[in-house]
């Protein structure tokens, strides 16, 4: 489990450990091809095609060449294989880019300079500032006195702040020479990727100072990938090298996500082929009657008496491999381009360009476009994705004085500094002081902070406002400058935060007077509780609360000093428990409780967080649109509720109801959950909207004990508020929501949403202010929450509409060739004749059918405006109305009527002398070609340049084409198609078939379209015929026709969403009956939900 | 949307299509199928079609066309009870006549086919039968592998080879009318095409019908493919099983009330399986043959798209009262 390095003893590693050489490379040479095959083998669908290729391998069977088939598949097949051959080269170029880098290492006592690949483990590498780290150091010497130096790690996680990284003590003061000749052992724990925790021990070997244990942290630490900044150089014993390291470790190949789409497409896929395996089995049996009853007596065939014992077989074979055309081939090709396109057209979309940051948006997956179409339930954050993460004090209150209001709020204080009360002095201090915040003096004299932390940086930055400047931090030694003096801080000990203390301290010596202090900040109930006995908290908590009503997040600020050997005493302990390998943060944390109670509680702050811009116009938008939203957040639940209220997740109005899950017990949460469960099935059926809210603790004893309630209660829910949150109860709710066969999206901007974001169907990342981590591990990284609007209701919904016309298009178009080639065979004596010959069948697959279709990625069926003011129309993607069994059905009828017409037409027109094989195939495939184009034609919404180029020129193209494959002697159809074109009658039965074939098409079509509009026609018709239609208000009034429209909206509305919520939450904390306690503004809920409770029950009663 | 505004400047003209194009804003053209439209569409297509397709009967009303069905009649009647014994008894003659009275007045050329039913030269194991190679190439051309189960006999290969050559069709037309015999012009039925550039003119019939099948008619073998015009017809093989086949052409018009005396030999046997044989004699138009499918359909699909125009029109007219 452990490993121990031994530093500058390279010779000993070098079997136990890999060396530094990087790999991210799928494959090798040598492996390319087989490994490349069978992970493209191992569909379904190719697993299908290549069944086939193979079986026309035998010619008593194939009706066509077998390149017909073989042609496309090893066409689409080096498509993907290529691609992935690209991708691979790529990525062996950046590697080898990396791994050739020169490094400075040590070696025999010597710094050389070597490649980064021949990084040992125990090496001790040198870096000078800008460097890339090349592999996992231990750090032992930097250039900084203090032993410090900064690393940017946005590489890694995606932060882009400075981080502070130090040596470890027993290495403190060694000098520059003496280090190349260091010796020493690191036990370190095995390669994991947990970014944050390094937990290790390092020992010198005589003659460097004492042999004493000294623990490591990530603090001593920089990892590959980092850059080193502000630091003229510094060197560390890689500890970990090549793919062990924690970048190495970390990076991992996300698992493709299928579309609900995709899914749909495989069903239907199984559907056809479970149709083909019948019409196989008719025809195969009806082949093998014909030829034992008939074929016996027609001598010219020859059948001979005695047959192969496979005979049997030979027959059904071939209608396989006749139909085998019915599942399209071109479908992946397709389907891979134009998700392709969908995913560009998001990239280079202007309006989603942030152009603060000038960030466009971007698909990082390709291939799920068409499911941002069919979102149900969005989960999103709060911090971040709702609101900027642009903190700003705006409120405190110090010893029950409130401070600021709606007004100027640093004014009030800076007057009471002046007055020098200590009390707002010392609260000042531990904003400036208590924070891992790093000062950095720009060339113009300005201070700069590099915060981690959004409300650290909030508070400095008030701090300094308020002429408490944070100015150096040197070493251990901060330096404040007050009202013109400097003050000087010791640092001695960072008590850091965590999710699960939720505070954080600073342990700092008054250089002036040499009193030790503990300065605190942190969440109210990680602060209060703790505070000294005499000390009345309950303004505090009342304070809190009203803050946390107003939207704004509150800190309670405390400090208590130490005595001297109190601390040196609790120093040693921390010190232990730091080195320690097993649950050190367990340990850490419950040694700092030693250190971290007895608070006097200084204050409480409030920050605001301002929502970001269009927020809840979106969220409006995207509720019309009948997406539920829930918000998951770490946050308190009063800010949560406040900010959902402002953002129209839930609006207050009589109508809006608020329910509360809460308890600390399994009983407590079972009796509220059952108790909303019957509020919430009562009112279903009620135009209320109801959300629910529930918080961490809760949650996790429902999703434990009561899943299946909870799930109840998810289903019936529209909105729902989850507070306080862990990253993992995040994607846990996701994973709910899913196993219900709802398709999710999660939003978020931070690291702690990756775990949703990746959990979920889409994952949507904000490339925020808390870093790029939320954005690389999202399918889709946007610059601001306002345009998950147009990704949703443009691209998404184009994106389905396309997909749902391309795909059904596919199948048609093989069914009408395959039904062809199935009525010809009962008048070829069911002997599975190919009445078309190769290239046509290869081409017609390919390319004359192919290329219309693909420009159907242009089609608009709306105008993006008009998708935005009726966001409804959206239902018709969420409920999959336009790729579903019954739309297939219909493309399934087409094609059969079309079938029949083209072979009957054919067979009539071309009868007696006419009827040459290659000249009647060649009028059935035109006949095709024409009826293709008239069908595409019929079916665009709208025309650009490109869609007339791509339909009437793909017509032209066919003909250019069989002119000069009908131009070369030794083709099969040499001359045909010129006979063809000289003959009247070829003319005269292309237009009977086009006119035969759209014109009860058309007929159907205009009389759904006029008298059975579906909602996307009248907006169609409104909107193109400047019509007034502009909300739903004014479709219902008018005349009958629309009047049936009204029916499926209301499906897509079940509730009737009122635009203000109940104030219920909004009243202000002057109300008496609230005491204690989180979930008490919520008793009128409960009052109401326990009423309706026994309504309910009187009713069953009765 | 001023940043979008000079970022378009900024990319100028050329570009500025790729641009609409990258933003989905190609200028389009949505059309709406309105009542007018779609009304006018029915009534455009009603109008073309019935005019359209009344010419185009009477263009095949205008063809004159003789079919006489001979398999029965040729067949003597001692020999109707086993047709097939008949036609595999070579000892029988198998010559017989038939009478053509022409009624309306065929105007030269008068095309000769003969027309063969219940024939499925579209049958898969017939239609692969043949190598295309070998009709051009000849003996040297050895992958006959194709014209299973025909390539060779008596271990020597066959030219031409496969079963659709092996069944070539022999029965023979003498034309008479009055005393004189009638010219019948016997080349130039086959295409061009295929003559030049599909059958071989240094490639002549080798081995052909030797074997212990006896098919259908024999070849000259002092003849190369390229004239073997009968053979050429044969093996452009028809989609459907009731086919009919050039024969030859009459030069001369025939008059109303002409008989014309057909001395045929019988030889060909379609008794086996049933299949009929009959002879026709056509003339031709820019239409073809006589064909009343085509104009008896566009009418058809011409009024009902009236009557949809129709029926649409008053539908409109009653929504909109």
């Amino acid at each position: 489990m452990k490993r121990y390095v031994y530093i500058n003893e390279n010779e000993s590693s070098h079997e136990l450990y890999c060396d530094n050489r990087i790999s991210n490379r799928k494959y090798t040479v040598l492996n390319f091809l087989p490994k490349n095959l069978w992970e493209q083998f191992s569909r379904f669908m190719n697993q299908y095609f290549l069944l086939i290729a193979c079986l026309q391998l035998w010619s008593l069977i194939t009706p066509v060449n077998p390149a017909s088939t073989w042609g496309p598949l090893i066409f689409i097949f080096a498509v993907s294989a290529s691609k992935e051959a690209w991708d691979d080269y790529n990525r062996y170029l950046s590697d080898k880019k990396a791994n050739e880098k020169l490094v400075w290492v040590v070696r025999q006592g010597i710094r050389k300079h070597i490649q980064a690949q021949d990084i040992h483990v125990g090496n001790i590498v040198w870096l000078r500032e800008n460097d890339e780290v090349p592999c996992d150091l231990v750090l032992i010497g930097t250039s900084d006195p203090q032993g410090l130096c900064y690393v940017e790690t946005s590489a890694l996680d995606g932060e882009t702040d400075l981080k502070t990284r130090g040596i470890p003590a027993t290495c403190m003061g060694i000098d520059f020479e003496l280090l190349h000749k260091i010796k020493g052992v690191i036990e370190c724990p095995n390669p994991d990727k947990d970014i944050r925790r390094f937990d290790a021990n390092l020992r010198l070997f005589p003659p460097f100072i004492d042999n004493d244990v000294c623990p490591l942290t990530i603090k001593n630490t920089i990892l590959q990938s980092c850059y080193l900044r502000n630091t003229e150089w510094a060197c560390g014993v890689a500890v970990h090298t090549g793919n062990e390291t924690k970048l190495g470790m970390s990076r991992g190949i996300p698992e493709p996500k299928l579309t609900a789409m995709d899914a749909m497409i495989d069903k239907l896929t199984g559907a056809i082929f479970v149709f083909q395996i019948v019409v196989v089995m008719v025809l195969g049996i009806a082949g093998n009657v014909w030829k034992d009853t008939e074929a016996r007596k027609q001598w010219y065939v020859l059948y001979p008496l005695e047959g192969p014992w496979y005979e049997l077989l030979v027959i059904p074979l071939r209608f396989e491999l006749l139909c085998s055309i019915m599942i399209p081939i071109s479908i992946k090709v397709s389907l891979d381009l134009v998700k392709s396109l969908y995913a560009k057209f998001i990239d280079w979309d202007s309006e989603m360009i942030d152009y603060e940051t000038g960030i466009p948006s971007h698909a990082t997956n390709t291939a799920i476009s068409e499911d941002l179409g069919q979102v149900e339930y969005i989960m999103t954050d709060k911090t971040g994705t709702l609101t900027e993460n642009r903190m700003i004090f705006r409120r405190c209150c110090i010893n029950g004085v409130f401070y600021g209001n709606e007004s100027g709020d640093a004014l009030k204080l800076l007057n009471a500094v002046a007055g020098s009360s200590p009390d707002v002095i010392q609260f000042v201090t531990v904003m400036a002081i208590c924070n891992t915040v790093i000062p950095i003096k720009s060339k113009t004299g300005a201070i700069l902070y590099k915060a981690q932390s959004q409300d650290e940086d909030a508070l400095v930055n008030a701090a300094a406002q308020l002429h408490m400047v944070y100015a150096n931090k040197n070493a251990n030694i901060l330096e404040i400058r007050f009202n013109g003096s400097i003050i000087k801080y010791e640092l001695l000990e960072i008590l850091e935060f965590t999710s699960d203390r939720k505070r954080m301290s600073v342990v700092v010596k008054d250089c002036q007077n040499g009193k030790i202090l503990l300065l605190s900040k942190g969440a109210d109930e990680a602060i209060l509780p703790y505070a000294y006995d005499g000390q009345q908290t309950r303004t505090f908590i009342e304070v809190v609360e009203q803050y946390a009503q107003l939207g704004l997040r509150t800190l309670c600020l405390a400090w208590r000093e130490l005595k001297e050997d109190e601390y040196q005493e609790w120093s040693l302990m921390f010190k232990e428990a730091s080195s320690t390998l097993v649950d050190r943060e367990w340990r850490i944390a419950e040694v700092c409780q030693r250190l971290e109670h007895e608070f006097e509680v200084l204050g409480v702050t409030a920050i605001e967080d301002c929502l970001q811009d269009g927020v809840p116009e979106t969220i409006e938008t995207l509720r019309k649109a009948g997406i539920n939203f829930w918000m998951l957040t770490g946050d308190k639940q009063n800010t949560a509720i406040q900010i959902a209220l402002s953002c129209n997740f839930i609006s207050p109005e009589p109508k809006g109801q608020l329910l509360l899950i809460d308890g600390k017990t399994e009983d407590e949460v079972c009796r509220s959950l059952e108790r909303v469960l019957l509020t919430m099935r009562i009112t279903s059926s009620e135009p209320k909207d109801v959300a629910f809210v529930v918080d961490g603790w809760a949650l996790e004893i429902a999703l434990k004990h009561y899943r299946k309630a909870f799930t109840e209660l998810a289903i019936l829910s529209r909105t729902a508020i989850c507070c306080r949150v862990t990253p993992s109860q995040k994607a846990q709710l996701v994973e709910l929501l899913k196993s219900c066969d709802y398709r999710t999206l999660a939003i978020g901007d931070g690291g702690n949403d990756v775990r949703m974001i990746q959990q979920a169907d889409i994952g949507v990342g904000i490339s925020g202010r808390e870093g790029l981590q939320a954005a690389r591990a999202a399918d889709y990284s946007i610059g601001k929450f306002r345009f998950l609007k147009r990704l949703i209701l443009v691209h998404g919904r184009y994106s389905y509409n396309r997909t749902a016309f391309l795909s059904q298009y596919s199948f048609y178009k093989s069914l009408v060739i395959c039904f062809i080639q199935i009525f010809f065979s009962f008048i070829s004596g069911v002997s599975g004749t190919s009445l078309f010959n190769s290239v046509s069948l290869m081409a017609y697959n390919v390319f004359y059918t192919s290329v219309p279709v693909l420009v159907s990625v242009l089609d608009k069926d709306l105008s993006e405006g008009t998708v935005m003011q009726h966001p409804q129309i959206l239902f018709y993607c969420q409920a999959g109305r336009l790729l579903n069994p019954s739309t297939f059905a219909g493309w399934f009828g087409r094609s059969l009527f079309h079938a029949i017409i083209v072979f009957v037409i054919t067979i009539h027109a071309y009868a007696y002398e006419k009827s040459e094989m290659e000249e009647l195939s060649m009028v059935a495939l035109s006949g095709c070609i024409w009826l293709q184009a008239f069908v595409v034609a019929l079916e665009t919404n709208s025309f650009t340049v490109l869609q007339h180029l791509a339909i009437w020129g793909n017509l032209v193209a066919f003909y250019v084409i069989n002119w000069i494959i009908s131009a070369i002697p030794a083709s099969g159809m040499y001359t045909i198609m010129f006979r063809l074109c000289r003959q009247p009658s070829y003319w005269i039965t292309m237009f009977l078939i086009v006119a035969a074939g759209m014109g009860p098409v058309l007929a159907l079509k205009y009389l759904r379209y006029t008298y059975r509009p579906s909602k996307i026609n009248t907006l169609q018709q409104a909107e193109r015929m400047g019509g007034p239609i502009l909300t739903l208000g004014n479709i219902e009034p008018q005349p009958r026709s629309i009047e049936k429209e009204v029916s499926p909206l209301s499906i897509t509305q079940p509730k009737s969403r009122s635009p203000v919520y109940e104030p219920l939450l909004s009243d202000s904390p002057n109300s008496s009956r609230r005491s204690l306690g989180p979930g008490t503004p919520f008793d009128f809920f409960q009052l109401q939900s326990r009423l309706s409770s026994n309504y309910s029950r009187n009713c069953k009663d009765n | 949307m001023s940043e979008t505004n000079s970022d378009r400047q900024r990319r100028g003209d050329r570009e500025s299509a790729f641009y609409l194009f990258t933003q989905q804003r190609l200028p389009a053209c949505k059309p709406v199928l309105t009542p007018p439209w779609v009304i006018t569409i029915y009534f455009l297509v009603g109008f073309i079609f019935v005019p359209v397709g009344l010419f185009t009967l009477r263009a095949s009303h205008s063809v004159v066309e003789i079919e006489e069905r001979y398999d029965i009649e040729c067949v003597p009647s001692q020999f109707r009870n086993d047709k097939v014994s008949y036609i595999q008894d070579d000892s029988v003659p198998k010559n017989c006549s038939l009478l053509f009275k022409v009624d309306k007045y065929m105007k030269a050329p008068i095309y000769i086919y003969y027309q063969l039913e219940n024939y499925y030269q579209n049958h898969r194991r017939y239609v692969r039968s043949r190598s295309d190679q070998q009709l051009l190439h000849g003996r040297n051309f050895h992958g006959t592998s194709y014209c299973q189960p025909l390539e060779s006999s008596n271990n020597r290969p066959i030219v031409p080879c496969g079963l659709i050559a092996w069944s070539l069709f022999n029965d023979t037309f003498t034309f008479i009318r009055g005393k004189a015999l009638l010219k019948v012009n016997r080349t130039n039925i086959a295409w061009k095409s295929d003559r030049d550039h599909k059958f071989g003119k240094n490639v002549y019939p080798f081995n052909f019908q030797n074997g212990t099948w006896i098919g259908g008619g024999k070849l000259n073998p002092r003849i190369p493919l390229s004239n073997q015009e009968d053979l050429i017809v044969w093996m452009r093989i028809s989609a459907l099983p009731s086919f009919r086949k050039l024969y030859g052409r009459i030069e001369e018009d025939l008059d109303v009330g002409d008989y014309v005396v057909v001395q045929l030999m019988n030889d060909y046997n379609t008794y086996s399986f049933g299949g009929k044989k009959k002879l026709v004699l056509s003339t031709s138009n820019w239409l073809g043959g006589k064909n009343d499918f085509l104009g008896l359909a566009y009418v058809f699909v011409g009024s009902s798209s009236l009557t949809v125009a129709i029926v649409f029109m008053l539908l409109h007219l009653r929504s909109q009262r």
